[in-house]
């Protein structure tokens, strides 16, 4: 039985000197047979278990991680939060997701330290500002919040960015949105895994997925690390190994899988209260409540699983960063990671039904899942529950490569990619 | 870092080269003859390995040609470097799970 996370549980605790706090979640051995099987623990995953339970009253779900929760690109993003996307069907999609981070904690009764601390991105050129505001107006016309400052404007937001005009990326100018931010990752998935496990989802970690078991063109089940698992339906979130998952179930996907990499420095006392982010420059920073400057990179150019990523590209991202922010010059990098994203060539995601009856996919979300992580799980579980996409989901179905409609968000995203 | 072995220039650094994703992959001879799924499968959908793969990279910082590589994408060992339009090495085409 889980114990409700409140200030009086706190107290109770902190008398016991917190050595009766019950487990978060349960760790099962898997049943024979479930209704869905999810494949892949990390938020996306979680919290498309999470929403099948609360959502759609199945429960009888199993969500299987080969390492542990939100071991994947989960806990290695950088934790940036917006919805300030170009297109109508992303715009839709991302703020749905930003909707449901606002109410999130309290949902979940998890406190996934969402902040609201604006995400600003900048113009470097004269080209950066006319994409940017265009970007600002298709926003406004979407409900989406989003305003433009000028290079004063910046300066007054984020007072450490270097104006002065002589430095290779001079500021024109910047988009605003104030409601995005950044937000706890781990505590995502593991809110979500808490939150699933109270509604009955057994969650079974360290238990690769090795085969589908497949006849007539419908799913029967998954072959696992711990024995063969009977499915009704099977919902694939694995990120950066979809394409695996997909030949195992014999299709392919137009997806590349590439490292993208980031990196913390040493903590210093807060000294940016914001999410800066530079599409051309393709560096991100903002501070972590330890400290630590988190600062995003590039994707290596190439396919790649190696969760590391290239050191030219962290060079680049760091020039780049020393150049906005002379201030960070002489700081040193603790950690530096990478995590494999599937990026898509119109670097939109994929929700979909597949050539498989009952196998749904979602993935292709390339580097910016993790801000969609609510909005993904809802629209994903609602898709798997009734063999129908959920209305914003469908756009981002598997036949627009065949049909042509792409969502074109290359750069149209606020970041280059 | 990749140290690239260029046939033409020797090995050199990753940041020389610039990537051309999977090789092999032919421009269909009768475009008008397709249908819109063979389309598809022929600008998007990639083998994307987890394993031996083979891609073209071109050498845009020196000689600018391009050439065909073998590569584990998981150690990132190059097997092979090979020219355009040949037939790739008999290799052992090791795949992950």
């Amino acid at each position: 039985m889980q114990a409700r996370y409140s200030f009086f549980s706190l107290a109770r605790n902190a008398l016991g000197y917190h050595e009766n706090w019950p487990e978060a979640w349960r760790s099962p051995e898997p049943k024979a047979s479930y209704d869905v099987v999810v494949v892949g623990g990390g938020g996306h995953g979680l919290a498309t278990a999470y929403y099948l339970a609360k959502e759609h009253g199945i429960t009888n779900v199993a969500v299987i991680e080969r390492g542990w929760l939100g071991g994947g690109n989960t806990g290695r993003n950088t934790t940036i939060v917006r919805s300030n996307y170009l297109w109508d069907e992303s715009a839709a999609l991302y703020e749905h997701a930003l909707k449901l981070w606002e109410g999130l904690s309290q949902d979940l009764n998890y406190n996934v330290m969402f902040s609201q601390r604006g995400v600003m991105n900048l113009a470097h050129n004269q080209h950066d500002l006319r994409e940017l505001q265009r970007r600002i107006h298709s926003n406004r016309l979407n409900g989406v919040d989003s305003e433009f400052l000028d290079a004063r404007g910046v300066k007054e937001f984020c007072p450490i960015i270097d104006l002065r005009q002589g430095g290779r990326y001079p500021v024109l100018g910047a988009s605003l949105q104030r409601r995005g931010g950044t937000a706890r990752h781990d505590a995502v998935a593991w809110g979500y895994a808490r939150g699933a496990d109270a509604r009955g989802v057994d969650i079974i970690q360290n238990c690769p997925v090795t085969g589908f078991r497949i006849s007539n063109g419908r799913i029967q089940g998954v072959e696992t690390g711990r024995g063969y698992i009977e499915a009704k339906k099977v919902a694939v979130v694995t990120a950066g190994h979809s394409s695996v998952m997909a030949g195992l179930a014999g299709f392919r996907l137009p997806v590349h899988s590439l490292p993208l990499q980031a990196l913390v420095s040493e903590p210093v006392k807060p000294v940016i209260d914001c999410v800066v982010m530079s599409n051309a420059v393709h560096a991100y920073v903002s501070q972590s409540d330890k400290g630590e400057l988190v600062i995003g990179a590039g994707v290596d150019k190439y396919v790649g699983y190696g969760q590391r990523g290239s050191l030219p590209v962290t060079e680049e991202t760091l020039a780049a960063i020393c150049e906005l922010f002379p201030i960070f010059r002489r700081m040193r990098m603790l950690r530096q990671w990478g995590g494999i994203v599937d990026t898509c060539p119109d670097a939109s995601p994929i929700i979909s039904k597949t050539p498989v009856q009952g196998l749904y996919f979602n993935c292709g979300w390339g580097t910016g899942g993790f801000k969609a992580t609510p909005g993904s799980g809802w629209v994903f579980a609602h898709t798997v529950a009734n063999d129908n996409p959920h209305p914003l989901a469908a756009p981002f179905a598997l036949d627009r490569f065949t049909s042509g409609y792409l969502i074109d968000e290359h750069g149209a995203a606020a970041v280059a990619h | 870092m990749l140290l690239i072995d260029c046939p033409h220039c020797g090995p050199r650094a990753e940041l020389e080269f610039s990537y051309g994703h999977e090789a092999h992959i032919e421009r269909p001879k009768a475009p008008e003859a397709l249908s819109d799924a063979e389309w598809a499968d022929y600008l998007f959908l990639r083998d994307n390995t987890k394993g031996v793969i083979l891609e073209r990279w071109v050498h845009s910082h020196g000689c600018r040609r391009w050439f065909n590589v073998a590569r584990d994408t998981v150690t990132y060992e190059i097997l092979a470097v090979y020219p355009m339009g040949a037939e790739p090495p008999a290799l052992e085409r090791k795949t992950y799970v």
